[in-house]
């Protein structure tokens, strides 16, 4: 058991809000053992220098009996697991072929051609504002936006979102390692079912190719490989950009100094998202890495077969390595934030998060005025891993063409 | 006169001069300036252009990606210096602290920074070498003249050397459906710099990619047509091919001459230096005035036995551009030493190759993750039971964590269990990198050494 402990506390929904004092309390030391064995690393060198380690494996089958084991489906499921569980060579087989009709060097303009449908849905969005004195930027801008996306990149019809968003959202919250009495189960059967129901999906398209990387990708997969990837792609394109969206303009509210620079400085776009990205990443941590053999890391030895969590927020807020790492500063230089992760399970879907974000944050200051948040702090959703605002209502002042 | 307050008067009016102007010498020029040097700061260079990028030249400007004019390095900043393009560096007067150019002018210094680089090395017969379609690949002029040829039409290249750039070139080449014979004098492509069992697979990739390789082979002569085209090459085993491209890629020659009689040590294997980019006399005492930096300069390097090391690699030149401007304008207990580790990298024929440490030093080797067969692995290269180096095929987001393992002196071969290791235990092979007697074109590091059976007088002072 792990009550009372860190990371107790880091998954304790009292805490969603504001972790970041207790992941401060965690640096104090880099590398912490749990009492059931468990090593969190929440220092920047230390998580980076792991997820560029041989000896960490994202299998968690590697786990010794009596150990969670995120990200391995249930049997019943039939379904191998996603990319992001798996090492290589299995990992960089899959993750090669997907990546084939995704991006570069084999479609460098796949994302690119997104562009123009992506910004009529922001258009769409905000034009819909019109006339409102309030919103819910999760509801109404952040949220549809990534889904659409998702849906186009896949080729999954946008009009079955009400069908898979329920198994999307328990499958992402059994990523949580404390989801509720019945969380797990609940994720596994959400895999079953989102799993039978892109498995059609791929079967459909097998016959009758569309646009989208599914289809693309029936000659060159096995349908189960295939399914569990769009299970992955699925749930990763659903739960991460929406807290994304809602993470920058949460703290772009925060800080309207850097708001009003920002609206006469569109340029500063760039480094201000990055800098969301270090300062509230949308992935908090990791707890599926384990280890494969004794690493020695900042003298303490993360024993052979033990789990690690990575806490890639902690990490992004090492003084070590960010000046005064708690000032939200889009001025910042070099700042190689862990948002993304880094090595070879670097986010897939980054460029995709970055077009989006880069297409509905500018789009949405440049058009919405905004009077201020009317709930500080929003309400957040249960998940400590996938962090982000349930909803974020907003008070707005008029809305630009 | 205290050395601090020499330091802030060469800070405030003093003289640097850069002899050099590619990617070393800008940045140091551009890492003077940001550390607040405020004096006179002149840039010498032999090119006419301004200083430009090189590994593009033999990669995306050959499949016309990039325009060989368009690569020009970024500025990091503005570093308001004097520019002498298009003339080169005659002669170092140390007495008088100044240097003479081609066209007689002399430039007067109180600091004077090396990194006049390297050169293709030539084809041996100058007259042969003048053929129209015999060429070289270093600078943006070369690979525009060779764009120019390629684009015109050609229906068989022939390569000599499967060095990188020979590899680099061949791969273009192909991908730009054109026949290419590549003759090799070792025996694989990209031996000197890997060795034999990588190299191997070097040899499967380029044939695979339907280059007509032929190892173990020199070109013995290249002949041309009444009116000077080449036509067709002869090689060492009796044979002749007809081409009408042929591109020396025979590895690089540094640009020292110009400093003969100068006193200061340079010669065919670079300026020797201290760790701390300040050059040495013929003496072995260390000057305090002029310093090196990038494929020209070679330092001990302690992680490899202090052997003086020269480098041709893009990040090392960099790295110790910024030391040696730093050092320059320091005073001593300031000073940092250049202990960057060797790290390159290729791409050819698809596949992105990369190398951290010094592969060329190792007695033993072991594929850690990933297979030979599959073309996609990390290998590890012990020496004297530490790991002292890994090159990669495809799997370059691991060297980070081999390179340290390299900085930390880890026992070699690594027993531990990582992902992808596809043997139960790892048996060490010997490396094969050809006998040292034994010329190639391929290494990349240069071992100059300093064993006592390499203890040569090879300079002669200018006074003497």
């Amino acid at each position: 058991m792990t009550s009372g402990t860190i990371s107790a506390q880091i998954t304790d929904y009292a805490n969603r809000a504001d972790p970041y004092p207790l992941y401060a309390e965690l640096r104090k030391t880099p590398v912490l053992r749990e009492d059931d064995g468990t090593y969190l690393v929440s220092t920047y060198y230390e998580v980076r220098n792991l997820a560029n380690d041989p000896r960490l494996s994202n299998d968690t089958s590697n786990r010794p009996s009596g150990y969670a084991r995120p990200g391995q489906p249930a049997e019943e499921t039939g379904l191998p697991p996603g990319f992001i569980f798996t090492d290589p060579p299995v990992h960089d087989r899959l993750r090669d072929t997907v990546n084939r009709p995704f991006g570069p060097p084999h479609s460098p303009r796949f994302l690119d051609d997104l562009r123009g449908e992506l910004t009529k849905v922001v258009t769409e969005l905000l034009d819909a504002f019109e006339g409102k004195d309030q919103a819910d930027i999760v509801e109404d801008f952040a949220y549809p936006l990534p889904v659409t996306a998702i849906c186009k990149v896949l080729g999954v019809p946008r009009g079955d979102e009400p069908l898979f968003h329920g198994w999307a959202d328990a499958l992402a919250s059994s990523l949580d390692p404390h989801p509720g009495d019945d969380g797990q189960e609940k994720g596994q059967r959400a895999r079953q079912e989102l799993g039978a129901y892109l498995s059609d999906l791929i079967e459909t398209k097998r016959r009758h190719p569309g646009p989208g990387i599914l289809s693309a990708l029936t000659p060159d997969m096995t349908p189960a490989d295939l399914a569990a990837t769009a299970v992955l792609l699925l749930v990763a394109g659903h739960e991460t950009t929406v807290n994304a969206i809602t993470n920058t303009t949460l703290t772009l509210l925060r800080h309207p100094d850097i708001l009003e620079r920002f609206q006469k400085e569109p340029d500063l776009a760039v480094p201000l998202i990055e800098e969301v990205l270090r300062y509230e990443p949308p992935v908090q941590f990791v707890t599926w890495t384990t280890a494969l053999a004794d690493i020695d890391v900042a003298g303490t030895t993360i024993p052979k077969g033990s789990p690690v969590w990575l806490m890639l927020a902690a990490a992004n807020r090492d003084p070590r390595r960010f000046e005064d790492p708690d000032r939200f500063d889009p001025d910042r230089e070099d700042n190689e934030h862990l948002g993304f992760y880094t090595g070879i399970h670097y986010c897939f879907g980054a460029p995709l998060a970055r077009i989006e974000l880069h297409l509905a944050v500018p789009e949405l200051f440049r058009r919405v005025k905004f009077s201020g948040l009317l709930e500080d702090p929003p309400p957040y959703r249960a998940n400590a891993v996938l962090r982000g605002p349930r909803h974020l209502p907003v008070a707005i002042d008029g809305l630009t063409p | 006169m205290s050395a601090d307050t020499d330091v802030e008067v060469l800070r405030r009016q003093g003289r640097i001069v850069v002899v050099g102007a590619s990617l070393a010498g800008l940045r140091a020029a551009e890492t003077l300036r940001e550390k607040g040097f405020r004096g006179s700061l002149t840039m010498i260079g032999d090119e006419p252009y301004e200083p430009y990028d090189r590994p593009p030249l033999s990669k995306q400007a050959l499949l016309g990606r990039a325009r060989p004019e368009d690569t020009a390095l970024p500025r990091r900043r503005d570093i308001d210096a004097d520019w002498r393009l298009g003339v080169a560096a005659a002669a170092l007067d140390r007495n008088a602290k100044l240097v003479r150019l081609a066209n007689g002018d002399t430039v007067p210094y109180d600091r004077l920074l090396i990194t006049t680089g390297t050169r293709a090395r030539p084809w041996f017969h100058p007259e042969e070498a003048g053929l129209d379609g015999v060429f070289v690949l270093r600078t943006r002029g070369d690979s525009a003249r060779l764009c120019r040829k390629l684009a015109g039409g050609v229906s068989r290249v022939l390569v000599i050397g499967a060095g990188f750039t020979g590899s680099e070139v061949a791969s273009a080449c192909r991908e730009l459906g054109l026949e290419v014979t590549v003759a090799e004098r070792g025996p694989a492509p990209l031996v000197g710099a890997l060795g034999g069992v990588i190299g191997a697979v070097a040899d499967r990739l380029q044939r695979r990619h339907g280059v007509d390789l032929r190892c173990g082979i020199s070109v013995t002569a290249l002949e041309g047509d009444d009116v000077g085209r080449l036509r067709r090459a002869h090689l060492s085993d009796g044979s002749a091919i007809d081409v009408e491209v042929a591109v020396a890629s025979l590895g690089a020659m540094r640009n020292t001459e110009w400093l003969a009689g100068s006193g200061v040590a340079a010669g065919s294997r670079g300026v020797a230096c201290d760790a701390g980019c300040r050059v040495f006399d013929v003496n072995g005492i260390v000057t305090d005035d002029i310093y090196a930096a990038g494929d020209v300069a070679r330092s001990p390097h302690p992680l490899f036995d202090y052997q003086f090391l020269a480098l041709e690699h893009w990040g090392n030149a960099v790295e110790q551009a910024e030391i040696a401007a730093h050092n320059m304008i320091c005073a001593g207990p300031e000073r940092r030493p250049h202990l960057w580790l060797p790290m390159f990298w290729s791409s050819q024929f698809g596949v992105n190759i990369k190398s951290v440490g010094v592969p060329s030093l190792g007695d033993r080797l072991v594929v850690a993750q990933g297979t030979l067969a599959e073309e996609r692995f990390v290998a590890v290269y012990g020496y004297r039971g530490r790991v002292i180096a890994a090159a990669s095929f495809d799997g370059a987001k691991w060297l980070g964590f081999y390179e340290q393992q390299i900085a930390t002196g880890a026992p070699f071969p690594p027993e531990y269990r990582t992902v992808d290791r596809r043997t139960e235990a790892l048996e060490p092979v010997d490396p094969d990198f050809p006998d040292p007697h034994l010329p190639t074109h391929g290494a990349t590091v240069t071992l100059t050494g300093h064993s006592p059976s390499e203890r040569r007088v090879v300079f002669v002072p200018s006074h003497a």
